[in-house]
């Protein structure tokens, strides 16, 4: 095969399926509702084009329902587009259904098989490539009994070892590198990178984006049935990384705006109690009956009735990109008036591990009010966090710091972002190399 | 061209197949294997009851001359009504892993087949046993019957297990069809008896003329009228173009529709 010319070319190929609420396959219905067009067309293919050079390793990308599986049955066969073309050079070999035609009665070694003839091996071949499968199953002792005496694990080994082992030109993977525990994982992994380094031409569709960034040469994101970007890898994961990140943050807020307008307002209930940890400011004695391990506790002088998390859209919001601005607002209502309040905040790790808490005391900011009810905004700048979900501490406490209203998980919230650093801070930094 | 090459290429699943099929087919019940030969044998049996004593035929060893019949009749039966469904019953098969789709109907009609061949043990045991003996010279044109009502029955097969997956009610019109087609087909009386009006019908039926080809060789120990064998090898290659183009045709949105 000459090393330069294309493996895979697909040609503007479209695809559509219909959609039958209930299918009517039998003669009566037929016969009954001939007239009536029972089902609705839904385009899952719109026009793609691209091509696969030969040894290049291609990643699919997209979200649910965004064509790349339907992509992936076209170019194995199992489906026929509806227009363009698909032209592959050289032999096909899918690992999108594991264990195809398995029977658990067989054992192991008749499986294999089996299962290899349905790639279209014949015996001959079987034979010659049964050591290298059984081997690389891990499934030795193992290989004569029957297939139901299998685990899920050892029976999914198998599967992958024959299909790996299907000397192909063209491998087509569907997420099915969830193979096994982590050993055989990599095991299945350095395979594949042997195959690619042998020339074999790869596409996989997976969610897992690091996947794709450290195996494929080249990313395609596909979204509703057309191609969005095409490039290499890190390029195109990051572009989707980050509409999908949006599109998150869109959603939610829909969902909650639809849920305030549908649920008169009320507290959002405290989902986790973070364990032990207690917040500094109530390192005091507790001998005025207040249980600091509750969830939220005080002695309700003053009480916290609501707090927002305000994002850039002004709404109220559960989700907020990185490094955006945010505003948290908390509603308080008085109940027995003291001279002075003290407000404070704090972001908390899902393990209760505090990441950063603040007061108006610490500020030096005085608060004092002869109102009933009110608002205190704290506006956060430039939110550093990184990517994750995180808790919001609201707190009011008297001037001595005796707990009136504490919250210690009012509620998480989740921060998006690209930069793929560890920890929780984002830290600005750059790297100069030198000699 | 391709199709054929890649069946070619294929023929180890389509081995696999059939011996997954004759295995797994009586598998559970007690007598297994043998049910091949006891199912046709009652079924020789009441057939034979009901033509000798109650109708009072007047063929002579009727119940050889319905055996070396209703033995392919069973073949062809089988092969278009459960071969219909054989391409449903595969849809795990279908839906997820790429092969050439007709691999299926080929290694159902195959398996069916190796049945036949197993009953006409039974058939020569019969044979002999009961001194009516064998024409060597009409035997040797056995094979090419068997292979003539082979390709008819895979014709068949194609056609039928590929409209079913559109047309779920086929596998049930096919029992009725089947049941109609075999008194339609001198499988239990002889051609003889059939009215003039009728016999264009007949002699369109490409079973009739297998039919009378097995009888000529194994009942009559005679070399098969040559018309017969030819007309019944030209419809069959004729139903098996039309099953390969239809399947061809329909194979494509097998997926989709399973």
């Amino acid at each position: 095969m000459e090393r330069n010319g294309n493996a895979i070319e697909v040609n503007n190929i479209t695809k559509h399926f219909k959609v039958y609420p209930d299918k009517g396959a039998q003669l009566k219905e037929r016969l009954l509702f001939r007239k009536r067009s029972r089902f609705e067309i839904r385009d899952v293919l719109k026009g793609i084009s691209f091509s696969v050079k030969n040894g290049e390793a291609v990643g699919l990308i997209g979200h649910n329902g965004c064509g790349k599986s339907t992509t992936l049955k076209l170019l194995t066969r199992i489906m026929y587009p509806d227009s363009g073309t698909i032209t592959m050079n050289g032999r096909v070999s899918s690992l999108i259904e594991l264990g195809a035609g398995f029977h658990p009665d067989m054992s192991g070694r008749e499986n294999i098989y089996t299962n290899a003839a349905i790639f279209g091996l014949t015996k001959k071949e079987i034979d010659a490539r049964l050591s290298d499968i059984v081997e690389f199953s891990e499934l030795a002792e193992f290989i004569d009994n029957p297939v139901r005496t299998y685990s899920s694990g050892m029976y999914m080994r198998l599967a992958f070892s024959v299909a790996i082992n299907v000397d192909a030109d063209i491998l087509l993977i569907d997420e099915i590198l969830a193979v096994g525990d982590t050993n055989f994982q990599t095991k299945c992994f350095n395979r594949l990178r042997e195959l690619k380094a042998a020339g074999i031409t790869i596409i996989i569709v997976t969610h897992d984006l690091s996947t794709i960034e450290k195996f494929c040469d080249r990313a395609i994101w596909l979204n509703d049935g057309l191609i969005v970007k095409e490039g290499r890898s890190p390029e195109v994961v990051d572009a989707y990384f980050n509409f999908m990140n949006h599109k998150r943050i869109e959603a939610e807020e829909a969902a909650a705006a639809e849920k305030a307008s549908q649920e008169p307002p009320e507290e959002v209930p405290a989902e986790e109690q973070p364990a032990e940890e207690q917040p500094p400011e109530q390192e005091q004695t507790s001998g005025d009956g207040i249980d600091y391990t509750a969830n939220r506790f005080g002695l309700k002088y003053i009480e916290i009735t609501k707090a927002r998390m305000i994002g850039a859209s002004g709404k109220d919001s559960r989700i907020f990109p990185a490094g955006s601005d945010l505003t948290i607002e908390i509603d308080f209502k008085v109940n027995k008036p003291l001279d002075e309040y003290i407000f404070g905040f704090g972001f908390y790790t899902l393990e209760g591990e505090c990441l950063y808490g603040n007061n108006t005391q610490l500020d030096r900011i005085t608060v004092k009010t002869d109102s009933t009810t009110g608002t205190v905004a704290v506006d956060v700048l430039g939110l550093p966090l990184l990517a994750g979900k995180y808790l919001l501490n609201v707190a009011v406490v008297d001037n001595n710091g005796t707990p009136m209203d504490f919250y210690r998980n009012y509620c998480d919230f989740e921060v998006v972002s690209d930069d793929r650093s560890t920890g929780y801070f984002s830290i600005p930094h750059k790297w100069r190399i030198g000699k | 061209m391709n199709t054929i090459k890649e069946l070619y290429a294929y023929r180890q699943m389509i081995f696999s197949l059939v011996k997954k099929d004759l295995r797994g087919r009586y598998k559970g019940s007690v007598l297994g294997f043998l049910w091949t030969f006891i199912n046709p044998l009652f079924q020789l049996i009441v057939y034979t009851m009901v033509f000798s004593f109650i109708l009072k035929t007047t063929i002579e060893r009727y119940y050889l001359y319905l055996f070396v019949a209703l033995i392919p009749w069973i073949f062809f039966s089988s092969a278009i009504t459960v071969g219909a469904a054989s391409v449903v019953a595969q849809k795990d098969l279908v839906k997820k892993i790429y092969f050439p789709r007709m691999v299926i109907p080929i290694s159902y009609v195959t398996s069916c087949f190796v049945n036949m061949l197993l009953c006409f043990i039974v058939v020569f045991a019969v044979v002999i046993c009961t001194g009516v003996g064998v024409n060597f010279l009409a035997l040797l044109t056995l094979p090419v019957i068997m292979i003539v009502e082979y390709v008819l029955a895979l014709g068949m097969a194609l056609l039928t297990s590929a409209v079913t997956v559109y047309f779920r009610d086929l596998e049930h019109i096919l029992g009725i069809v089947a049941m109609a087609w075999m008194y339609m087909t001198p499988v239990m009386y002889d051609k003889s008896i059939v009215p003039d009006r009728l016999l264009p019908i007949f002699n369109l039926n490409p079973m009739t003329h297998v039919i009378e080809c097995y009888r000529s060789v194994l009942y009559s120990k005679e070399v098969p009228d040559l018309t017969s064998l030819l007309s019944a090898a030209s419809l069959g290659l004729f139903f098996l173009l039309i099953g390969c183009l239809v399947f061809n045709k329909l194979q494509r949105h097998f997926a989709e529709e399973l």
